[in-house]
């Protein structure tokens, strides 16, 4: 349509993914997949943004956030819009960012299949510190929505674990 | 009736069973039998405000009087809140909490899959956000469930007791309200009888396997709108906003 606003989007994503997560500074809102779409038709830049946990605070610091940036950017109108579907996964982390995660100290999600069983075992999330398996499950709920809290049984030090979702 | 006030009324009382269960919730922080039990019933708390929010937020667009997630919140009273009576009922000891939210987690995990397939896109999206937060939480009530059932004679005692006293605010999970029954028929929400069914033979089998008994449905059935829980519950919730009018921070 007007392909020069092309590159304005293209700047506006860029700058997107200089912000980092309030809650674990070493990802951004990008690389954890809450931005679904930019959109700028010359007065007005539109971003459509998903929840993680539909609870979680974070949320509201975003959205303040990309406002503040995208304001520094020169944008007078700028809206920010939830969307539900398609519902946010862990699977959009790329394994890129699930070292940052592993790196920081964060025990990346693992592929495990969410059963409604009771007493399903809970998955085994190597330490991010030894990478040892030998790990065990301390709270399922931990200090945020997307975390539970694990300690490894090799190194002895707790670790959050980032859950798969 | 018609269809618009219809789904207000539907999200209202999605909206409101959410945000009443989530403030009992809330007020077991620091609370809790344990710290990491303390840290989950928290956890859920902020789920179910979370999901009140919303709705709520959903309701008042539908609406379409300018109210919003806040207003309907803090500015309504008692009788103007659409949720049940079993999630005002107080937190009596940790195993009414678990048997409260355990019937309320089963009725999301049944209900939400049903709404993903809702004519209504908002609604089908916010269901498949909502699922992923209720299966963790059934999971972990329905172990609880087993856990105090299949414990101590105290933690059997106590649990069974809590069923037994929570049943009689069953009937209003059970019957299908007209709005249900509309909303029903146009595809928006599921058929409000093949979930009442569904709800009691899931909540029955937990039960039983957890060497628990099915309450007795023996019990004078309470026809007014709320229970007297409601009141003092607001009060504290919606303090800040009738002693402050439109106080922002």
């Amino acid at each position: 349509m007007y392909p020069d606003y092309v590159g304005i989007e293209e700047l506006v994503w860029e700058r997107l993914g200089l912000i980092p997560d309030p809650e674990i500074p070493v990802i951004s809102i990008l690389d954890l997949g809450v931005v679904r779409s930019v959109r700028y038709n010359g007065t007005t830049l539109e971003i459509l943004i998903t929840p993680t946990y539909t609870g979680c605070p974070a949320m509201n610091l975003f959205v303040a956030e990309i406002k503040a940036a995208m304001h520094d950017q020169g944008f007078d109108q700028v809206e920010i819009k939830t969307v539900y579907a398609p519902a946010w996964t862990t699977n959009w982390l790329s394994a890129e960012v699930k070292e940052k995660l592993r790196r920081y100290g964060i025990a990346p999600p693992v592929n495990e299949t969410i059963s409604d069983d009771p007493f399903a075992l809970p998955p085994i999330v190597p330490c991010p510190r030894c990478d040892s398996k030998n790990t065990s499950l301390v709270s399922q709920f931990g200090a945020t929505a997307c975390k539970s809290l694990y300690s490894c049984k090799d190194c002895r030090e707790p670790f959050e674990y980032f859950k798969h979702f | 009736m018609d269809m618009q006030p219809a789904l207000f009324q539907y999200c209202l009382q999605l909206g409101d069973n959410n945000l009443i269960l989530g403030h009992r919730l809330s007020e077991m922080c620091s609370r809790g039998p344990m710290l990491e039990e303390d840290i989950a019933l928290t956890n859920f708390a902020l789920d179910h405000i979370g999901q009140a929010e919303a709705l709520l937020k959903y309701a008042g667009e539908i609406e379409g009087k300018g109210r919003s997630e806040d207003d309907l919140s803090y500015l309504r009273s008692v009788d103007a809140f659409s949720n049940w009576k079993l999630v005002e009922q107080p937190n009596t000891d940790f195993a009414y909490v678990i048997a409260r939210q355990f019937m309320v987690d089963v009725y999301q995990c049944l209900l939400y899959p049903k709404l993903q397939k809702s004519t209504n896109a908002m609604i089908a999206g916010m269901a498949g956000r909502f699922l992923k937060e209720s299966i963790y939480h059934q999971r972990h009530t329905s172990a609880w469930v087993h856990r105090l059932g299949l414990g101590t004679a105290e933690s059997h005692r106590r649990i069974q007791q809590a069923f037994n006293n929570l049943w009689r605010y069953t009937p209003e999970i059970l019957t299908a309200k007209p709005f249900e029954t509309l909303l029903s028929a146009q595809g928006i929400a599921p058929d409000p009888e093949e979930l009442a069914m569904d709800w009691t033979v899931q909540i029955i089998r937990v039960i039983t396997k957890a060497g628990l008994r099915r309450p007795s449905d023996d019990f004078v059935e309470s026809y007014t709108t709320h229970t007297e829980h409601l009141g003092p519950l607001l009060a504290d919730m919606q303090y800040l906003q009738r002693t402050y009018p439109d106080a922002k921070w």
